[in-house]
């Protein structure tokens, strides 16, 4: 992820850095393999043997009972030699090393431990070190006093230059083309191209302009041309940069509910074992079976839940990390969690279902209307619309006859989701507007109501509607013309059949989560019957037509209220009280920092079409959480049947009958369960960093298979790798 | 032959069961869930001052079990204590302190550990009010609370739990009083004594004199079986022929054991509105009952080499009227619920018999356990297998709708904890203490040894989990034991029930989660199994150590 970098070299970069996503994919292909190379390891060696400090070991309470039996052990394997030599144990003599094998084994568990949770911090250091070169301090240009009102541009206002780290919340500064833009914050006047590489990895430059949803702009991003005032929203030391390093370093990682819980479960198991362990010598002291210490210690680590253990947290940050590669950013591990659980999913219709042009396909004008009056508005009031449907409006009427050099102009009346139409003013005091039918006849109608103009014709309206249902019924948007005159007499003209494309393979997606125990809710403001199409031709279960932002946070809420997660994407700044209340709500990085902040994740691809893989991830972190406790749990029980024989099989030879795995001696069966114990550790590291497979199917099938490959296999696995090392051990001469 | 008959009393305590289960089953939803009061009922409320229509948060349900416990407790040792000025005590004295500490405490937590002798300890005052009364209460709040927790399931977002006195008082007087009087007659149909005739001196054929007691033995029978208490009106309990004097008695009896036990998943299952939750959770405790049995008849019944088995050896401490299966059958019975009553000598079984007796127990008395606290301890498992498996499925976890979060776990993760702690903390103690040991091996342990150690270990798995057998061989009558054993009655009743309680509340606060196909089934036969595994893994194993310094080493050689 060398690509992520970002110089203070003051001049323009005329070349684009190199795009990160394609390194960033790299890396991810490698990962998803799961193999981590030796050099991995090595790297990582120095972090986990800082981690052996106590302070940072009692944090997981598994591994901390671990590492103070290592040490005990090795106190003992250092005075054994002083006090005679090593101790019976149960009535078995053992060699003098098994106390230095105990020992070195311990430590090598809790290492491996480490070691795990090391590799995984590892990746995300390496992002977060590029990042940081981001961060580097650059000067800005802070507007002394601003004057919003006289001069929003600032031509004329003082700037004086302050080191970037001194910014803060509230600063307004100014940024030319070649500036790095000094911290976080929205752009109150200008238009500029900015190169967002560095925090995204896509190299084609994207347009930042003052109001709407494209208004944000990022610490550390550079402008590429023209100039722009920008109003700074963060803090210094709390700016999104800073929040992206903290989160890829795990530096602030907190433990996860699930995580919590899993954590007191396998503290309370190791407590049981503790407290078996404590009892043991008392017990056997009845029949002078009592066990040298090392057993003891070397009972207890078998019994605890040690695979889990040391595994469980390098799942947590390696889960976060698997987002990261995708370029999604949570900014709370709990939010990856809630992804597991989602039962609802929001998906806006444009760009997540459908592509996002849709295409003009027909004008169909109404009885008494000539075509050519239907094309000429429609096109008319599109030259300026920079949308991809208003382009489509415009090619479709040129490809009919339409030329636009003698085309009047006037005032553009952009789209708002209030009003959901967009149009012309002209200047000769007449309108033009197109949007839904509703609101175009909404429209006309409210100057009936001032007592202008004439009612619509029930035929006309008749006719309309015809048309309308048609078009919607064939799952295409309708999109009403309509022109006022200048006295306010409305006519309505006809309606362009905008057809919208839904995008390949998702009915297939849509099925899949359906399996999963998820549904899908199409949010559009199409029409209900428009909607009704497109949502059958994808497939999803259900929609939300004519949908505004207040309709999908009150969706939301009464999802909730039944019991369901939610998630859902969104950019603009109206949908930052939805992405709040969503359990998931995943902002683009193209939208506002409004929504940015609203949302629990910002997906720096802006693809909306990845929330599915982001539920994805989240169920394949709990899977694998859940996957090697049960591996740990079972294999409990063949380290019982190697370690329990031998610890009493000098007093009572009758347990012999116990060693079905027919370990060579006491002392080897102990030394190999504790081998184990360690080695699996490391065997299961790039499981733990790669996540089970996960495929979508129903829950029950998911845990018939979980329990087979974890469940059975976490029981009969370590009485086949046991009793493999216990052919090794016994070639030790003395065990 | 024998097989034969004993195959076919095994499957007429099934098929009996499998009847009652669904009636009594939903009998008991009904009791429970009904916004009716009976007339006598509701004098009753009147009087205590309780608003039957008001529920109470999980804290006051808790301190109102408490309180009505511990005020058993203190009336069951003042009746002892003053036994000797009580009518009907035929002339015994006052109870010793140290007995009566621990026999309140005994009777009071259902658990019916005997320390003492009754047919030379206690008088029938004692007997009736003291602790006749404790088998029906104890057993009704043990009901209670499993109800409690079962409405904190089936609940949402409900701040209360279900009114204790309520639940007890239903649970008494609907449940228990009419069985356990339909069942005495029974009883006494079938020969269990009924009088008040105190010691009868007759002279034997022989010339001899023999003192016969009487007294009203099957009053008091038909509430040990029934509420899962089992401590017997004389001291050889049910292998006593006035207790239980016949092949077909000994049957009924083991139907009264298992017939609440095994019908409140049934209860469960209706009252949260999915009756094959209850169907899994029946499938679990009849999975376990059978094959603990299986294990323990083919111990015993394959005892020694051909010779011994010839010459009767397995017949050692058993009954001829009940033959071995019938003695395995009921052993079995009495140790999965939390009975502990007897009709054989568990402490003449082999050694890997008695370890089965052990080891039913040391499950947590969960197939079907005793009545309530065998439902209450199998969700609790249930609870920490979801947690488990739920993540599997990837999803973080939900039992019926509601999250298993940190506060959910941990809750569980203490329940399982306390009983293992208590068993083996106090075995231990029981060597470690110099001048204890010195107790214990002067006085209590009469077989030196390896069984000498199991009785101490099946003394401390009694008393901990509520079951009350022994293995008899045992003084337990001394000051070390009546305490030790003593407190672990009391923590091993009550500090279960706190968080029983306390994960109830938290479940009842809770929305329900829909279910969906990403949601954990828990009424398939694979949610069974891991039960089963959960239930052996984590409870079982944790005494495989102490197993096998004890009835391990002694049975394999």
């Amino acid at each position: 992820m060398s690509a992520l970098t970002t110089t203070d070299a003051p001049e323009h970069n005329p070349e684009p850095t190199p795009p990160t996503s394609e390194s960033a994919s790299a890396s991810a292909s490698a990962n998803g393999k799961g193999a981590f190379t030796a050099a991995q390891l090595v790297a990582a060696l120095p972090g986990a043997m800082r981690k052996l400090d106590p302070r940072q070991m009692w944090r997981n309470p598994v591994m901390f009972i671990v590492e103070i039996g290592a040490a005990y052990t090795t106190v003992l394997a250092i005075a054994e030699p002083f006090l005679g030599g090593a101790a019976d144990s149960g009535g078995s003599s053992v060699p003098g090393s098994f106390t230095w094998g105990i020992a070195l084994w311990l430590w090598l568990t809790v290492i491996f431990a480490n070691l795990a949770e090391a590799v995984a911090e590892g990746r995300g250091k390496a992002q977060a070190e590029s990042l940081r070169a981001t961060r580097t301090s650059t000067t800005a240009a802070r507007v002394t006093s601003y004057d919003a009102q006289g001069d929003p541009a600032a031509t004329n206002a003082a700037t004086a230059p302050v080191s970037s780290a001194d910014l803060t919340l509230g600063d307004i500064v100014v940024a030319v083309a070649g500036d790095l833009i000094p911290g976080d914050g929205d752009i109150i006047w200008g238009i500029a191209s900015v190169d967002e590489s560095a925090i995204t990895g896509e190299s084609a430059p994207v347009i930042r302009e003052s109001g709407g949803d494209r208004s944000a702009v990022t610490g550390g991003t550079r402008v590429l041309s023209d100039r722009i005032v920008i109003r700074i929203t963060s803090k210094p030391g709390e700016t999104f940069v800073d929040r992206m390093i903290t989160l890829v370093e795990g530096a602030s990682r907190q433990k996860t509910p699930n995580e919590i819980a899993l954590n007191i479960l396998l503290a309370s198991l190791s407590i049981i074992f503790v407290v078996v362990a404590l009892t043991l010598n008392p017990i056997a002291g009845y029949s002078d079976a009592a066990v040298s210490v090392p057993v003891l210690i070397a009972l207890l680590v078998c019994l605890i839940p040690t695979t889990i253990g040391a595994l469980l947290s390098a799942i947590g940050i390696a889960g976060m990390d698997r987002l990261v590669q995708r370029n999604v950013l949570a900014m709370s591990g709990r939010a990856v969690e809630a992804a597991g659980d989602v039962t609802t999913l929001l998906l806006d219709k444009t760009g997540t279902i459908t592509y996002g042009n849709r295409r003009a396909a027909e004008f169909t004008a109404l009885r008494g209307i000539s075509l050519h009056t239907l094309i000429q508005a429609a096109a008319v009031s599109s030259l300026s619309d920079p949308t991809p449907e208003g382009k489509s409006i415009v090619d479709l009427a040129k490809e009919q006859g339409f030329t636009d050099s003698a085309a009047p102009t006037g005032e553009i009346v952009p789209f708002t989701a209030q009003t959901r139409m967009s149009g012309l003013d002209l200047a000769d005091g007449s309108q033009i507007r197109k949007g839904a039918g509703s609101a175009v006849i909404a429209w006309i109608e409210q100057e009936q109501a001032l007592g202008q103009g004439h009612p619509l014709p029930s035929s006309e309206l008749d006719e309309l509607e015809a048309n309308i249902e048609r078009i919607s019924n064939a799952g295409g948007t309708p999109l009403v013309v309509a022109t006022k005159a200048a006295d306010g007499t409305g006519q309505i003209l006809g309606v362009v059949y905008l057809k919208d494309i839904v995008k390949e393979g998702l009915r297939e997606r849509f099925a899949e989560l359906r399996s999963m125990g998820i549904r899908t809710v199409m949010i559009t403001g199409d029409n209900p019957l428009t909607a009704k199409a497109i949502a059958a031709e994808a497939g999803v279960d259900d929609y939300l037509a004519e949908a505004t932002p207040e309709d999908k946070l009150a969706l939301i809420r009464k999802e909730q209220d039944g019991g369901n997660l939610v998630a859902m994407t969104g950019d603009g700044t109206n949908d930052a009280p939805a992405l709040a209340q969503a359990d998931v709500g995943v902002a683009m990085n193209t939208g506002t920092s409004a929504a940015k902040e609203a949302g629990n994740m910002v997906d720096l691809d802006s693809d909306p079409t990845k929330l599915i893989d982001i539920v994805r991830i989240g169920k394949q972190l709990l899977i694998t959480r859940g996957a090697l406790t049960t591996f740990s749990i079972a294999n409990d029980v063949a380290k019982y049947f190697a370690i329990i024989p031998a610890m009493f099989a000098g007093v009572f030879p009758g347990l012999a009958m116990l060693n079905i795995m027919q370990l060579h001696s006491p002392a080897s069966a102990i030394l190999s369960a504790i081998i184990f114990n360690a080695i699996i550790i490391v065997v299961l590291i790039p499981l733990a960093l790669r996540g089970v497979s996960y495929r979508a199917l129903s829950a029950s099938k998911i845990l018939s298979r979980n329990i087979l490959v974890y469940g059975l296999g976490g029981i009969v696995a370590p009485f086949i790798g046991i009793k493999l090392i216990d052919l090794v051990v016994s070639v030790i001469p003395g065990f | 032959m024998t097989i034969l008959f004993g195959i076919l009393q095994i499957l007429t305590v099934a098929l009996v069961i499998a009847l009652i289960y669904r009636p009594l089953g939903d009998y008991m939803a009904h009791i429970f869930t009904t916004k009716k009061d009976l007339g006598v009922e509701r004098g009753f409320y009147r009087i205590i001052g309780v608003d039957s229509s008001s529920g109470q948060a999980w804290r006051s349900y808790l301190r109102s079990v408490l309180v009505f416990s511990l005020v058993g407790v203190l009336l069951v040792y003042a009746i002892q204590r003053a036994q000797a000025v009580l009518p009907y005590s035929l002339g015994f004295p006052a109870i010793p302190e140290g007995l009566s500490f621990n026999t309140a405490i005994s009777f009071v937590s259902n658990t019916n550990w005997q320390s003492y002798s009754p047919d030379v300890t206690m008088g029938y005052a004692v007997q009736i009010l003291g602790l006749v009364v404790q088998n029906f209460v104890s057993a009704a709040v043990g009901i209670a609370v499993a109800v409690a927790l079962i409405r904190g399931l089936a609940l949402r977002s409900s701040g209360t739990i279900g009114n204790f006195w309520v639940d007890l008082t239903r649970a008494t007087l609907r449940l228990l009083l009419p069985l356990a009087a339909a069942s005495a007659l029974i009883l006494i149909i079938g020969g269990v004594i009924q009088n008040f005739a105190g010691f009868t001196t007759v002279t034997t054929l022989t010339g001899g004199s023999a003192t016969i007691p009487g007294g009203p033995a099957a009053s008091q029978e038909a509430i040990k079986l029934l509420g899962t208490n089992g401590g017997g009106f004389f001291n050889a309990n049910s292998a006593h022929p006035f207790e239980n004097p016949t092949a077909w008695t000994s049957l009924f009896q083991i139907v009264l054991m298992l017939a609440i036990p095994f019908s409140l998943p049934r209860t469960f299952g209706q009252m949260v509105g999915d009756k094959r939750q209850g169907n899994a959770i029946v499938a679990v405790m009849a999975t376990i009952f059978t094959v603990s049995l299986a294990a323990m008849t083919w111990f015993e019944t394959t005892t020694g080499g051909a010779a011994t088995r010839l010459a009767g050896s397995a017949m050692e401490g058993k009954e001829d009227r009940f033959g071995i299966w019938g003695s395995t059958l009921f052993g079995s019975t009495s140790t999965l619920t939390s009975t502990g009553a007897v009709n054989a000598m568990h402490d003449s079984f082999t050694s890997l018999g008695g370890m089965m007796a052990m080891l039913n127990m040391m499950l947590g008395e969960i197939a079907p356990g005793g009545v309530g606290s065998g439902l209450y301890g199998l969700l609790v498992l249930a609870i920490v297998t979801v947690f488990i498996a739920g993540l599997l499925v990837g999803r973080t976890p939900e039992y019926l709708g509601k999250k298993i979060g940190p506060r959910e776990i941990k809750l569980a993760s203490i329940y399982i904890l306390i009983t293992p702690t208590l068993v083996l903390v106090g075995t231990a103690l029981s060597f470690a203490i110099p001048a204890v040991r010195e107790d214990v091996f002067g006085t209590s342990i009469w077989n030196p040894g390896l069984h000498g150690f199991s009785e101490v270990l099946y003394a401390f798995t009694s008393a901990a989990n509520n079951n009350g057998s022994a293995f008899a061989g045992l003084t337990a009558n001394t000051p070390w034991f009546n305490t030790a054993l003593g407190i672990a009655m009391l923590f091993g009743r009550f500090l279960p029930i706190v968080f029983v309680l306390a994960l109830a509340g938290s479940f009842a606060a809770q929305d329900r989660v829909p279910a969906t196909a990403g949601t954990l089934p828990t009424h398939r036969p694979q949610f069974v199994g891991l039960l089963l595994g959960v239930s052996i893994i984590v409870t079982a194993l944790t005494y495989f150590p102490v197993l096998a310094l004890g009835p391990l080493a002694e049975g394999l050689h």
